[in-house]
């Protein structure tokens, strides 16, 4: 049986906004369905009481002071955007 | 005889002679990179100018401690400010970042100077640096065979002469396996020890930085110069940073050591078997008794790295998306259609295979199943490696099951490769200190390393037993022939 369908390659693929092509969904498709097989051994253990652990160290709600500090330059921050005008960041029209 | 056979200390005190200047030391890494770099491929970008007039700077300042005027070269996926930083990645093709790394910061506090920006893994993502956007590192020992990864980079320029030390990080062992392939000496520290501050994320529950060195007791000055807890990190943790090197009595006298079965066990090689038993037998000579124990589940580690890491890579990646830096696709006809085609064209397949294992992960109807058993298995495995290290001082195993592979032998089977990482996965899913040092040679001439895991926080006893094995056997002194 397999566990992941070329179908839902493409839909993954949309949600991770990647772009994919035909031959692209049938090799994932393949690679996937082969690592989430291998990764289903881990139903072999009951976790039915068990915690999930999402981070090691025993810290919760780190905290600093509310004080405003200088942010970083508008200038330098442009240096890397791929197109820009007029100190902002210029990109394809979002409303139709 | 190189000025980087030396150890820290010696060449401080050489500085101090004026047997050798700053600028010699700058001179002789990019000497040494222009004369084999062309076949170690170790460098994606090198920072020449700058660096040489560091070491003007420095020589002229006088030196204060012992990591001043120490070349060094930096993971390519951790941010220099004006040095271009692409994390091995076509999407980061020409990121030109506008600020340093907190690692980065206190290095140049310390005096060190970087030389350049190290190979790896595509966002580190992989086991051999071939997945690296730009161009293949070599194995200085061997060119045909892989220098392991992600940290590959950093840990065969070491190896290879070009500098002394070398930053990595480690999600999953990309600072150990490396170290182990290249025969040098790599520290993944306890999670939270070094702030990511300026670390390009992977998967932020497991990433570290830690140093790539030659010898134990430069790796000891090297963390100690990085640690401590940074308010631009919520992560690092608020321990005090600690002379880790002053703690190297080469007394291990007493010391408790734990084997786990399971890493002597099935896919092992023999000849790495035999050198962690070599390597028990020198510590038992030094006083220390070791005893088999059990890590139960050590075999589901890798399966829950996937899975978890994966997820976690799909979220972080997310950013990268043409807009604010990077590189961008021509031609898109609307936002939605732009963010796709640069990510299809910016990233390689295992960067793209791990952000879609990772969404689907955690998609609506399969987050409980995959991602979320994933974290209860990972509870079970920091579980094992609590259990033990209350009975025991450290434990210790091999840092790979094999010594390093060949160029293009696993690049096509994902699981395979993935399963290359099985002994150092769960060292990171507890967020313990691993270190790997040098143990032997395989019979085909391939260093193989030898992995010694601590307490949380605990890097000062690994550091201890490390430097006693070493100082003990010889395997660190062989450098490959170059």
């Amino acid at each position: 049986m397999t566990r992941i369908s070329e179908e839902q390659v493409r839909h993954v693929a949309h949600l991770a906004r990647l772009a994919i092509t035909d031959e692209e969904v049938h090799t994932f498709t393949e690679q996937l369905d082969a690592i989430i097989t291998f990764a289903e051994q881990l139903n072999e253990l009951d976790t039915s009481n068990v915690k999930p652990t999402s981070h090691v160290l025993d810290m919760k709600n780190v905290l600093r002071k509310d004080e405003s500090a200088p942010g970083l330059d508008q200038e330098e921050v442009l240096k890397n955007a791929p197109d820009q005008q007029d100190g902002q960041i210029r990109v394809p029209s979002i409303i139709e | 005889m190189s000025l980087f056979d030396h150890k820290l200390t010696e060449i401080q005190s050489m500085i101090e002679k004026k047997e050798v200047s700053i600028p010699d030391l700058v001179d002789e890494s990019f000497k040494r990179i222009a004369a084999v770099d062309g076949e170690v491929k170790a460098f994606i970008t090198l920072d020449e100018e700058r660096a040489r007039k560091q070491a003007e700077d420095a020589q002229a300042t006088g030196k204060t401690g012992v990591l001043s005027g120490i070349p060094i070269g930096v993971k390519d996926n951790i941010v220099t400010k004006g040095l271009r930083t692409t994390a091995a990645s076509q999407i980061l093709f020409n990121f030109d970042p506008i600020y340093d790394a907190t690692v980065v910061n206190k290095l140049r506090e310390a005096g060190t100077i970087t030389v350049g920006k190290l190979n790896m893994d595509e966002f580190a993502m992989g086991s051999s640096t071939e997945n690296s956007s730009f161009q293949k590192t070599r194995n200085p020992w061997n060119l045909n065979h892989v220098p392991g990864g992600s940290s590959g980079g950093s840990a065969a320029s070491v190896a290879a002469g070009e500098v002394p030390f070398s930053l990595g990080s480690d999600t999953g062992g990309s600072i150990r396996q490396p170290a182990s392939f290249c025969g040098v000496v790599g520290m993944k520290p306890t999670y939270g020890r070094v702030s990511r501050f300026g670390l390009i994320a992977f998967a932020s529950s497991l990433d570290q930085i830690g140093p790539i060195t030659r010898n134990v007791e430069d790796n000891a000055h090297l963390l100690e110069a990085i640690v401590g807890a940074d308010p631009q990190d919520s992560t690092s943790a608020n321990v005090p940073a600690e002379n880790f090197a002053a703690g190297l009595t080469g007394d291990v006298k007493g010391l408790r050591i734990a084997v786990p079965k399971e890493y002597l066990g099935e896919g092992v090689s023999e000849e790495v078997r035999q050198s962690v038993l070599d390597a028990l037998k020198v510590l038992e000579g030094l006083g220390a008794t070791w005893e088999e124990v059990s890590l139960p589940h050590s075999k589901y580690g890798v399966a829950t790295y996937y899975l978890l890491a994966s997820s976690e890579a799909s979220s972080n990646l997310a950013r990268f998306d043409g807009i604010r830096y990077g590189y961008r696709a021509e031609g898109a006809e609307n936002l939605i259609d732009l963010y796709k085609k640069t990510r299809a064209e910016g990233f390689g397949d295992e960067v793209k295979r791990r952000i879609m294992l990772g969404t689907f992960a955690l998609s609506s109807g399969y987050y409980d199943a995959y991602y979320k058993k994933a974290q209860q298995v990972r509870t079970l495995i920091k579980k094992d490696f609590e259990d033990v290290l209350e009975s025991y001082d450290v434990i210790i195993g091999p840092t790979t099951p094999t010594p390093a592979f060949k160029i293009g032998e696993i690049i096509d089977d994902p699981l395979t490769m993935y399963a290359n990482d099985i002994l150092t996965i769960p060292v990171n899913l507890a967020g313990v200190p691993g270190i790997s040092v040098p143990c032997g040679f395989a019979e085909n001439g391939l260093p193989l390393g030898l992995q010694i895991i601590g307490r949380h926080f605990d890097e000062k006893t690994v550091y201890r037993v490390a430097h006693a094995y070493e100082q003990a056997t010889d395997f660190h002194k062989e450098k490959p022939e170059l």
